[in-house]
Protein backbone atom coordinates (compact mmCIF):
# COMPACT_ATOMS: atom_id res chain seq x y z
CA UNK A 1 0.00 0.00 0.00
CA UNK A 2 2.94 2.27 0.61
CA UNK A 3 3.97 1.94 -3.03
CA UNK A 4 0.53 2.89 -4.17
CA UNK A 5 0.61 5.84 -1.82
CA UNK A 6 3.93 7.01 -3.17
CA UNK A 7 2.75 6.91 -6.74
CA UNK A 8 -0.47 8.78 -6.01
CA UNK A 9 0.78 11.20 -3.41
CA UNK A 10 2.00 13.93 -5.75
CA UNK A 11 -0.72 13.60 -8.30
CA UNK A 12 -3.68 13.86 -5.91
CA UNK A 13 -1.98 15.94 -3.21
CA UNK A 14 -2.67 13.28 -0.61
CA UNK A 15 -2.27 13.90 3.09
CA UNK A 16 -0.37 11.62 5.37
CA UNK A 17 -1.00 7.88 5.12
CA UNK A 18 -2.23 6.19 8.29
CA UNK A 19 -1.58 2.48 8.03
CA UNK A 20 -3.88 0.81 10.49
CA UNK A 21 -3.26 -2.81 9.54
CA UNK A 22 -1.47 -4.48 6.67
CA UNK A 23 -4.71 -4.50 4.74
CA UNK A 24 -6.23 -1.22 5.90
CA UNK A 25 -5.02 2.34 5.52
CA UNK A 26 -6.53 5.79 5.72
CA UNK A 27 -5.58 8.84 3.75
CA UNK A 28 -6.89 12.41 3.61
CA UNK A 29 -7.54 14.28 0.41
CA UNK A 30 -8.85 17.71 -0.56
CA UNK A 31 -12.55 17.76 -1.43
CA UNK A 32 -11.97 18.80 -5.06
CA UNK A 33 -9.55 15.92 -5.66
CA UNK A 34 -11.77 13.21 -4.23
CA UNK A 35 -13.78 12.39 -7.32
CA UNK A 36 -10.68 11.96 -9.46
CA UNK A 37 -8.95 9.90 -6.83
CA UNK A 38 -11.86 7.51 -6.40
CA UNK A 39 -12.25 7.07 -10.16
CA UNK A 40 -8.56 6.34 -10.39
CA UNK A 41 -8.67 3.86 -7.53
CA UNK A 42 -11.60 2.09 -9.09
CA UNK A 43 -10.52 2.01 -12.71
CA UNK A 44 -6.76 1.69 -12.47
CA UNK A 45 -5.86 0.36 -9.05
CA UNK A 46 -8.58 -2.26 -8.71
CA UNK A 47 -10.45 -0.76 -5.76
CA UNK A 48 -13.75 -1.66 -7.34
CA UNK A 49 -16.01 -1.92 -4.34
CA UNK A 50 -17.36 0.94 -2.24
CA UNK A 51 -17.74 -0.60 1.20
CA UNK A 52 -19.25 2.39 2.92
CA UNK A 53 -19.56 6.12 3.01
CA UNK A 54 -20.00 7.66 6.39
CA UNK A 55 -19.58 10.94 8.23
CA UNK A 56 -18.14 12.03 11.55
CA UNK A 57 -19.08 15.29 13.18
CA UNK A 58 -16.00 17.06 14.59
CA UNK A 59 -17.95 19.85 16.18
CA UNK A 60 -14.98 21.16 18.17
CA UNK A 61 -12.99 21.68 14.98
CA UNK A 62 -16.07 22.85 13.10
CA UNK A 63 -15.58 20.09 10.52
CA UNK A 64 -17.37 17.15 9.04
CA UNK A 65 -15.27 14.20 8.07
CA UNK A 66 -16.49 12.00 5.24
CA UNK A 67 -14.93 8.57 4.96
CA UNK A 68 -15.13 6.65 1.71
CA UNK A 69 -14.01 3.10 2.33
CA UNK A 70 -13.06 1.23 -0.84
CA UNK A 71 -12.02 -2.36 -1.20
CA UNK A 72 -9.73 -4.20 -3.57
CA UNK A 73 -11.09 -7.71 -3.80
CA UNK A 74 -8.11 -9.31 -5.49
CA UNK A 75 -5.66 -8.08 -2.94
CA UNK A 76 -8.16 -8.14 -0.08
CA UNK A 77 -7.25 -4.71 1.21
CA UNK A 78 -9.15 -1.54 2.01
CA UNK A 79 -8.39 2.14 1.74
CA UNK A 80 -10.37 4.73 3.63
CA UNK A 81 -10.33 8.09 1.88
CA UNK A 82 -11.12 10.96 4.21
CA UNK A 83 -12.34 14.41 3.31
CA UNK A 84 -12.69 17.23 5.80
CA UNK A 85 -15.44 19.75 5.09
CA UNK A 86 -16.62 22.91 6.84
CA UNK A 87 -19.75 22.32 8.91
CA UNK A 88 -21.91 25.16 7.60
CA UNK A 89 -23.97 24.50 4.49
CA UNK A 90 -21.84 21.49 3.76
CA UNK A 91 -21.94 20.37 0.15
CA UNK A 92 -19.93 17.68 -1.49
CA UNK A 93 -19.64 16.46 -5.02
CA UNK A 94 -21.73 13.34 -5.53
CA UNK A 95 -20.01 10.09 -6.47
CA UNK A 96 -23.09 8.20 -7.61
CA UNK A 97 -21.65 8.27 -11.13
CA UNK A 98 -18.74 6.12 -9.92
CA UNK A 99 -20.78 3.82 -7.66
CA UNK A 100 -24.57 4.09 -8.04
CA UNK A 101 -24.97 2.63 -4.55
CA UNK A 102 -23.40 5.76 -3.11
CA UNK A 103 -26.70 7.55 -3.75
CA UNK A 104 -28.26 5.71 -0.81
CA UNK A 105 -25.47 6.73 1.55
CA UNK A 106 -25.69 10.27 0.32
CA UNK A 107 -29.40 10.36 0.93
CA UNK A 108 -28.83 9.18 4.46
CA UNK A 109 -26.09 11.73 5.09
CA UNK A 110 -28.32 14.47 3.76
CA UNK A 111 -31.07 13.49 6.16
CA UNK A 112 -29.00 12.68 9.23
CA UNK A 113 -26.22 15.29 8.98
CA UNK A 114 -27.59 17.82 6.51
CA UNK A 115 -24.70 17.32 4.08
CA UNK A 116 -25.90 18.08 0.59
CA UNK A 117 -24.87 16.18 -2.52
CA UNK A 118 -26.35 18.13 -5.42
CA UNK A 119 -27.35 15.94 -8.34
CA UNK A 120 -27.47 12.72 -6.38
CA UNK A 121 -30.66 10.77 -7.19
CA UNK A 122 -33.55 11.40 -4.76
CA UNK A 123 -31.21 13.10 -2.32
CA UNK A 124 -33.86 15.49 -1.05
CA UNK A 125 -36.47 12.81 -0.37
CA UNK A 126 -37.09 11.45 3.09
CA UNK A 127 -34.93 8.45 3.77
CA UNK A 128 -35.63 6.91 7.19
CA UNK A 129 -37.36 9.66 9.11
CA UNK A 130 -40.92 10.65 8.39
CA UNK A 131 -41.99 14.23 8.84
CA UNK A 132 -38.81 15.29 10.61
CA UNK A 133 -39.07 18.94 11.65
CA UNK A 134 -35.87 19.67 13.55
CA UNK A 135 -32.18 19.94 12.69
CA UNK A 136 -30.70 16.70 11.35
CA UNK A 137 -30.50 14.34 14.32
CA UNK A 138 -26.93 13.08 13.92
CA UNK A 139 -25.41 16.55 14.13
CA UNK A 140 -23.85 16.84 17.50
CA UNK A 141 -25.49 20.14 18.38
CA UNK A 142 -28.80 18.27 18.26
CA UNK A 143 -29.77 17.40 21.82
CA UNK A 144 -31.62 14.08 21.59
CA UNK A 145 -32.50 14.07 25.27
CA UNK A 146 -34.08 17.51 25.13
CA UNK A 147 -35.94 16.64 21.94
CA UNK A 148 -37.14 13.37 23.41
CA UNK A 149 -38.35 15.03 26.61
CA UNK A 150 -40.14 17.71 24.64
CA UNK A 151 -41.80 15.34 22.17
CA UNK A 152 -42.65 12.11 23.97
CA UNK A 153 -44.75 11.51 27.03
CA UNK A 154 -42.68 10.35 30.00
CA UNK A 155 -43.67 7.87 32.65
CA UNK A 156 -42.61 9.28 36.00
CA UNK A 157 -40.53 7.21 38.39
CA UNK A 158 -37.57 6.51 36.22
CA UNK A 159 -34.23 6.96 37.99
CA UNK A 160 -30.75 7.13 36.64
CA UNK A 161 -27.66 6.29 38.64
CA UNK A 162 -24.03 6.74 37.87
CA UNK A 163 -23.09 3.04 37.78
CA UNK A 164 -19.79 3.38 39.65
CA UNK A 165 -21.17 5.59 42.41
CA UNK A 166 -24.28 3.48 42.74
CA UNK A 167 -22.39 0.20 43.07
CA UNK A 168 -20.10 1.75 45.64
CA UNK A 169 -23.08 2.93 47.62
CA UNK A 170 -24.68 -0.50 47.44
CA UNK A 171 -21.47 -2.14 48.59
CA UNK A 172 -21.21 0.17 51.55
CA UNK A 173 -24.80 -0.56 52.42
CA UNK A 174 -24.10 -4.27 52.25
CA UNK A 175 -21.14 -4.00 54.57
CA UNK A 176 -22.84 -1.71 57.09
CA UNK B 1 -49.11 14.73 1.35
CA UNK B 2 -47.72 11.87 -0.69
CA UNK B 3 -48.67 11.70 -4.35
CA UNK B 4 -50.42 8.37 -4.05
CA UNK B 5 -52.78 9.83 -1.46
CA UNK B 6 -53.92 12.75 -3.58
CA UNK B 7 -57.23 12.85 -5.36
CA UNK B 8 -56.72 11.95 -8.99
CA UNK B 9 -58.24 10.49 -12.15
CA UNK B 10 -57.20 6.96 -13.02
CA UNK B 11 -57.55 5.13 -16.27
CA UNK B 12 -58.55 1.49 -15.82
CA UNK B 13 -57.25 -1.37 -17.99
CA UNK B 14 -60.46 -1.21 -20.04
CA UNK B 15 -59.87 2.45 -20.86
CA UNK B 16 -62.56 3.65 -18.50
CA UNK B 17 -61.61 6.73 -16.52
CA UNK B 18 -62.64 7.21 -12.92
CA UNK B 19 -61.74 9.44 -10.03
CA UNK B 20 -60.17 8.18 -6.83
CA UNK B 21 -59.73 10.02 -3.58
CA UNK B 22 -57.74 7.60 -1.42
CA UNK B 23 -58.41 9.49 1.80
CA UNK B 24 -62.16 9.16 1.23
CA UNK B 25 -62.66 6.00 -0.75
CA UNK B 26 -60.63 3.45 1.09
CA UNK B 27 -61.57 4.34 4.62
CA UNK B 28 -64.64 4.77 6.71
CA UNK B 29 -64.79 8.24 8.18
CA UNK B 30 -66.84 7.22 11.16
CA UNK B 31 -65.05 7.24 14.52
CA UNK B 32 -65.13 4.02 16.55
CA UNK B 33 -68.13 3.34 18.78
CA UNK B 34 -68.30 1.88 22.23
CA UNK B 35 -69.76 -1.60 22.49
CA UNK B 36 -70.44 -2.20 26.16
CA UNK B 37 -71.42 -5.71 27.27
CA UNK B 38 -75.14 -6.10 26.68
CA UNK B 39 -76.03 -9.64 27.65
CA UNK B 40 -76.70 -10.96 31.14
CA UNK B 41 -73.62 -11.68 33.14
CA UNK B 42 -73.60 -15.42 32.68
CA UNK B 43 -73.63 -15.08 28.90
CA UNK B 44 -70.93 -12.42 28.93
CA UNK B 45 -68.88 -14.67 31.18
CA UNK B 46 -69.20 -17.48 28.68
CA UNK B 47 -68.10 -15.15 25.90
CA UNK B 48 -65.16 -13.94 27.93
CA UNK B 49 -64.15 -17.47 28.74
CA UNK B 50 -64.19 -18.32 25.05
CA UNK B 51 -62.24 -15.19 24.18
CA UNK B 52 -59.64 -15.80 26.83
CA UNK B 53 -59.03 -19.35 25.63
CA UNK B 54 -58.40 -18.41 22.03
CA UNK B 55 -56.04 -15.49 21.97
CA UNK B 56 -55.03 -14.78 18.42
CA UNK B 57 -52.03 -12.54 18.11
CA UNK B 58 -51.26 -10.29 15.21
CA UNK B 59 -47.83 -11.28 13.92
CA UNK B 60 -46.44 -7.78 13.93
CA UNK B 61 -43.04 -7.36 15.52
CA UNK B 62 -41.90 -3.85 16.31
CA UNK B 63 -38.67 -4.20 18.28
CA UNK B 64 -36.15 -6.70 19.58
CA UNK B 65 -38.89 -8.48 21.53
CA UNK B 66 -40.37 -9.87 18.33
CA UNK B 67 -37.62 -12.45 18.36
CA UNK B 68 -39.05 -13.95 21.54
CA UNK B 69 -42.21 -14.92 19.69
CA UNK B 70 -40.44 -17.54 17.62
CA UNK B 71 -39.51 -19.87 20.47
CA UNK B 72 -43.09 -19.52 21.66
CA UNK B 73 -44.46 -20.71 18.36
CA UNK B 74 -42.17 -23.69 18.19
CA UNK B 75 -42.24 -26.92 20.22
CA UNK B 76 -40.01 -25.90 23.09
CA UNK B 77 -42.42 -23.40 24.61
CA UNK B 78 -45.40 -24.17 22.38
CA UNK B 79 -47.85 -21.42 23.19
CA UNK B 80 -50.43 -23.07 20.94
CA UNK B 81 -51.34 -25.47 23.72
CA UNK B 82 -52.83 -22.49 25.56
CA UNK B 83 -54.97 -21.51 22.62
CA UNK B 84 -52.56 -18.75 21.66
CA UNK B 85 -51.73 -18.50 18.01
CA UNK B 86 -50.34 -15.99 15.55
CA UNK B 87 -52.32 -14.63 12.65
CA UNK B 88 -51.14 -12.90 9.51
CA UNK B 89 -53.70 -10.10 9.27
CA UNK B 90 -55.26 -7.63 11.71
CA UNK B 91 -58.76 -8.75 10.78
CA UNK B 92 -58.12 -12.21 12.19
CA UNK B 93 -56.32 -11.15 15.33
CA UNK B 94 -57.56 -9.93 18.69
CA UNK B 95 -54.30 -9.29 20.49
CA UNK B 96 -51.75 -6.73 19.35
CA UNK B 97 -48.36 -7.32 20.94
CA UNK B 98 -46.15 -4.28 20.87
CA UNK B 99 -42.94 -6.22 21.11
CA UNK B 100 -40.44 -3.61 22.21
CA UNK B 101 -39.36 -0.16 21.18
CA UNK B 102 -41.74 1.62 18.90
CA UNK B 103 -40.39 4.30 16.62
CA UNK B 104 -42.81 7.00 15.59
CA UNK B 105 -42.71 5.59 12.09
CA UNK B 106 -43.76 2.15 13.31
CA UNK B 107 -46.28 3.68 15.68
CA UNK B 108 -48.14 4.94 12.67
CA UNK B 109 -48.38 1.38 11.27
CA UNK B 110 -49.23 -0.03 14.68
CA UNK B 111 -52.13 2.40 15.01
CA UNK B 112 -53.42 1.40 11.61
CA UNK B 113 -53.11 -2.27 12.46
CA UNK B 114 -54.84 -1.77 15.79
CA UNK B 115 -57.72 0.14 14.28
CA UNK B 116 -58.26 -2.54 11.67
CA UNK B 117 -58.66 -5.25 14.25
CA UNK B 118 -62.16 -6.37 15.20
CA UNK B 119 -63.62 -5.76 18.62
CA UNK B 120 -62.99 -6.98 21.24
CA UNK B 121 -59.26 -6.41 20.95
CA UNK B 122 -56.42 -6.25 23.39
CA UNK B 123 -52.97 -4.69 23.52
CA UNK B 124 -50.00 -6.01 25.44
CA UNK B 125 -46.77 -4.04 25.76
CA UNK B 126 -43.68 -6.17 25.82
CA UNK B 127 -40.42 -5.09 27.42
CA UNK B 128 -39.25 -2.03 29.25
CA UNK B 129 -39.19 0.03 26.07
CA UNK B 130 -42.98 0.10 25.93
CA UNK B 131 -43.23 0.83 29.64
CA UNK B 132 -40.86 3.75 30.13
CA UNK B 133 -38.63 3.91 27.12
CA UNK B 134 -36.16 1.28 28.28
CA UNK B 135 -32.73 1.87 26.89
CA UNK B 136 -34.23 4.17 24.26
CA UNK B 137 -35.28 6.64 26.93
CA UNK B 138 -33.43 9.54 25.26
CA UNK B 139 -33.99 8.58 21.64
CA UNK B 140 -35.25 11.16 19.18
CA UNK B 141 -37.67 8.79 17.49
CA UNK B 142 -39.08 6.20 19.87
CA UNK B 143 -42.03 6.69 22.16
CA UNK B 144 -41.59 6.17 25.88
CA UNK B 145 -45.06 5.46 27.20
CA UNK B 146 -47.21 3.23 25.07
CA UNK B 147 -50.48 3.79 26.90
CA UNK B 148 -50.56 7.40 25.75
CA UNK B 149 -51.09 6.21 22.19
CA UNK B 150 -52.91 2.87 22.41
CA UNK B 151 -55.07 1.38 25.17
CA UNK B 152 -52.77 -1.16 26.84
CA UNK B 153 -54.30 -3.97 28.87
CA UNK B 154 -51.14 -5.24 30.45
CA UNK B 155 -47.39 -5.00 30.25
CA UNK B 156 -44.75 -7.71 30.43
CA UNK B 157 -41.58 -6.34 31.97
CA UNK B 158 -38.06 -7.29 31.01
CA UNK B 159 -35.42 -6.42 28.49
CA UNK B 160 -36.21 -8.62 26.78
CA UNK B 161 -38.76 -10.80 28.59
CA UNK B 162 -38.01 -14.52 28.35
CA UNK B 163 -40.57 -16.78 26.71
CA UNK B 164 -41.60 -17.96 30.19
CA UNK B 165 -42.41 -14.36 31.06
CA UNK B 166 -44.53 -14.14 27.95
CA UNK B 167 -46.41 -17.27 28.91
CA UNK B 168 -47.05 -15.74 32.33
CA UNK B 169 -48.18 -12.58 30.52
CA UNK B 170 -50.63 -14.59 28.45
CA UNK B 171 -52.06 -15.97 31.66
CA UNK B 172 -52.40 -12.44 33.00
CA UNK B 173 -54.25 -11.22 29.96
CA UNK B 174 -56.46 -14.32 30.12
CA UNK B 175 -57.42 -13.45 33.68
CA UNK B 176 -58.13 -9.87 32.68
CA UNK B 177 -60.32 -10.98 29.80
CA UNK B 178 -62.18 -13.50 31.93
CA UNK B 179 -62.86 -10.91 34.56
CA UNK B 180 -64.42 -8.76 31.84
CA UNK B 181 -61.88 -6.01 32.43
CA UNK B 182 -60.23 -5.99 29.02
CA UNK B 183 -62.17 -3.00 27.79
CA UNK B 184 -59.36 -1.47 25.74
CA UNK B 185 -61.36 -1.08 22.55
CA UNK B 186 -64.14 0.74 24.43
CA UNK B 187 -61.61 2.89 26.22
CA UNK B 188 -60.15 3.79 22.85
CA UNK B 189 -63.56 4.72 21.46
CA UNK B 190 -64.43 6.70 24.57
CA UNK B 191 -61.19 8.67 24.69
CA UNK B 192 -60.73 8.72 20.96
CA UNK B 193 -59.92 12.42 20.78
CA UNK B 194 -57.35 12.21 23.54
CA UNK B 195 -55.60 9.31 21.83
CA UNK B 196 -55.65 11.09 18.49
CA UNK B 197 -54.22 14.22 20.04
CA UNK B 198 -51.34 12.25 21.54
CA UNK B 199 -50.74 10.31 18.37
CA UNK B 200 -50.66 13.41 16.23
CA UNK B 201 -48.26 15.07 18.60
CA UNK B 202 -45.55 12.53 17.78
CA UNK B 203 -46.50 11.55 14.23
CA UNK B 204 -45.56 14.77 12.50
CA UNK B 205 -46.58 13.80 8.99
CA UNK B 206 -50.06 12.55 9.70
CA UNK B 207 -51.27 11.53 6.25
CA UNK B 208 -54.06 9.11 6.95
CA UNK B 209 -57.67 9.46 8.01
CA UNK B 210 -58.29 9.72 11.74
CA UNK B 211 -59.80 6.29 11.90
CA UNK B 212 -58.41 3.59 9.63
CA UNK B 213 -61.15 1.09 10.00
S1 LIG C 1 -37.10 -3.69 26.10
FE1 LIG C 1 -35.00 -4.31 25.57
S2 LIG C 1 -35.26 -6.11 24.29
FE2 LIG C 1 -37.22 -5.03 24.33
S3 LIG C 1 -37.21 -3.67 22.57
FE3 LIG C 1 -36.44 -2.52 24.29
S4 LIG C 1 -34.22 -2.72 24.18
FE4 LIG C 1 -35.10 -4.34 22.92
Amino acid sequence: MLELYDTLKERFKLGELKQQRDDLAFVTVEADRLHELLSHLRDVEGYTHLVLLTAVDWIEEDLFQLTYLVNNRDEACDIGVRVMLPRDNTTMKTIHDIWPTAATYQRELREMFGIDFPGSPRVDEEFILEGWDDIPPYRREFDTKAYSDKTFAVRPGRETHDPAAYMKQQREKGEG
Amino acid sequence: MKDELKKRVIKGPDGFEFEVDPMQDYFCEEPPKEHPPIYVKIVEDLFNWARSESIWILGFGTGCGAIEMRPLMTPRFDAYRYGVQWRPTPRQADLLMISGYLSTKTLKRAIRAYEQMQNPKYVVGLGSCTINGGMYWDSYNTIKKLDEYLPVDTYIAGCMPRPEALLAGFNDIKKIIRAGKAEGANEYAKNFEWYKKNQKQVIKDWDMPDYNW
